[in-house]
């Protein structure tokens, strides 16, 4: 047990947190929001449960990690670029449920 | 000293938590991109006391920097849409402000409130499970695990490279890499295959902001030389230079500058495109002599690994800023208000 | 504990007692204005003594340098982002907190 443990709980946290707000809100901004603390979460885990290698260093997880941050920037750019594509389509950038009314 | 070790990395799970749900329950949207911007501060300080600082690196350059720099413009241009769609949209705007705020509370309306809390509280139920799930399986693994780390260690010298990290992006798993900036350019041609974006600029960038552009863009591109230099041997590297270069970018927009028309057609297309075609050029290249796919000589590799992450480095750069900017520029026609206002600098 | 030790501990201290005094004002000042000049000039001060301290214990010159480049980057980018902080929100109209 050492210290990585918390920031793997804190992961775990962050990506419940995340996957939470994904499902409550109906705004895309937070959706959007809401899928970048989920990766967060995602990527304390995997170089967290990394540092067991220890006195090594596993470079896999850290590359596997820088590699997921850039792609998470490319598609939260998308995914901005899909919803303001929405608003302009729709009218609204949020999902509206249909049942509730 | 332990206990201070405990004391501070506690403090920072709890605060990273807290900012996470401050950031997706706040009410108001600018508010919330704000406090997801510190959050990525914050998550470049847990990556360095996980002993990672080439992630340290990339989040604090694109987890906070980029991404919050690309939502903020979102949501910018989303008020001027609502600006711009005359009455009855800014009317559906103010309506589903405040609705959006009592989402939280669900306080739609009192016929489906109930249904609503209730199934938060099936949502909540649920979410602790797979939380409880998570947690027990993280606690029951093994606590020592090598992983590849030996394997990595064991072929260093083979790589090219001193820096695991670069070693394991540029020639262990150099497929991963490849399909990456292949990502990135694919992201790029979504975004500028949907609909032209209002153009978003600082109306006045103001002196201090000018200023501060001319300043800070030539030690930005220093910054990056340096980082792409250093990655051989120390944390750095193609996307961490390539995220530097895309700060200087963003920062250039902002500041009202905008590349000259001619560099716009292919001039740009050949930035965007180059990181990649080098890359691949280079992966194919490798099989003549009878060698595999992306199989570096280690006679070469290092020269090989400069080479490919030299040109990684502009492309990233030129299509992180591309996505900042948003819609497609276009080479041929300049829009009537780009020439009067704020538009060539040069 | 050696001189030098003791020395980077004052000055640490020193600059977290900064740090905090500026945060103090951010939450207590009562509006942006103010909280702006609490925020920035304290923090910078801070940070500069934290710096001193840490070249204190640097091994090298080009650490000193890179310490001193960070200070100097912290202190433009705090200097020129209030400012503009403060000029859009003049701009928006908002007056200064008077008693």
């Amino acid at each position: 047990m050492n210290n990585a443990y918390l920031y793997a709980l804190t992961g775990i946290v962050l990506f419940t947190l995340g996957l939470y707000a994904l499902i409550i809100y109906s705004h895309l901004l937070r959706k959007i929001l809401a899928i970048n603390i989920m990766a967060s979460g995602v990527f304390l885990q995997l170089v967290a449960l990394s540092t067991r290698a220890r006195p090594l260093l596993d470079a896999v997880p850290h590359a596997m990690v820088i590699t997921g941050i850039v792609v998470a920037v490319s598609a939260t750019a998308l995914a901005l670029a899909l919803m303001l594509r929405l608003r302009d389509a729709s009218g609204s950038a949020e999902l509206i449920e249909e049942s509730t009314e | 000293m332990t206990l201070l070790q405990w004391a501070f990395d506690g403090l920072l799970g709890i605060t990273l938590i807290w900012l996470a749900w401050r950031t997706l329950a706040s009410a108001d949207l600018f508010k919330a991109i704000v406090l997801f911007i510190a959050f990525g501060l914050l998550m470049s300080l847990a990556w360095v006391r996980l002993n990672a600082p080439d992630i340290a690196l990339a989040e604090a350059a694109i987890g906070a920097g980029l991404t919050g720099a690309l939502l903020l413009v979102a949501l910018a241009r989303l008020n001027v849409v609502a600006a711009q769609t005359g009455d009855i949209e800014s009317n559906t705007k103010q309506i589903s402000a405040p609705e959006d705020s009592a989402r939280t509370t669900a306080v739609v309306g009192q016929g489906v409130s109930n249904k609503h809390n209730l199934f938060q509280y099936f949502l909540v139920l649920m979410l602790s499970a797979v939380a409880a799930g998570l947690a027990y399986a993280v606690l029951s693994l093994p606590s020592e695990a090598p992983g590849l780390s030996r394997d990595v260690a064991e072929n260093l010298n083979v790589s090219g490279v001193s820096n695991p990290v670069t070693a394991v992006l540029l020639n262990f798993r150099g497929y991963d890499t490849l399909l990456e900036m292949a990502v990135l350019l694919l992201a790029l041609l979504g975004v500028w295959s949907l609909n032209r974006l209002p153009e978003q600029y600082e109306s006045s960038p103001g002196l201090v902001l000018d200023m501060l552009s001319r300043l800070l863009v030539p030690l930005l591109l220093l910054v990056a030389g340096y980082l792409l230099w250093v990655g051989s041997r120390a944390p750095g590297g193609a996307f961490q230079a390539g995220s530097v270069l895309a700060a200087a970018g963003v920062l250039l927009l902002l500041a009202g500058w905008r590349p000259a028309a001619r560099f716009l057609g292919w001039p740009l297309r050949f930035a965007l495109i180059i990181g990649l075609a080098v890359f691949v050029s280079v992966a194919l290249l490798m099989m003549l002599p009878g060698g595999q796919l992306l199989q570096l000589p280690p006679a070469f590799a290092g020269a090989l690994i400069l080479l490919i992450e030299t040109a990684a480095t502009l492309s990233i750069g030129v299509t992180l800023a591309a996505l900042f900017y948003g819609s497609r520029p276009r080479s041929e026609q300049i829009p009537p208000h780009h020439t009067g206002s704020g538009g060539e600098n040069e | 504990m050696s001189m030098t030790e003791f020395l980077t501990l004052l000055l640490l201290i020193a600059g977290a007692f900064f740090y905090i005094a500026g945060t103090v004002g951010l939450l207590r000042f009562p509006d942006i204005y103010s909280r702006l000049h609490a925020l920035t000039k304290a923090d910078n001060l801070g940070l500069g003594l934290i710096i001193v301290g840490l070249a204190l214990q640097a091994d090298s010159l080009t650490v000193i340098f890179k310490l001193i480049l960070i200070w100097l980057l912290v202190l433009l980018a705090s200097a020129s982002v209030a400012h503009m902080v403060a000029r859009s929100a003049q701009q928006k109209g908002i007056k200064p907190w008077t008693r």
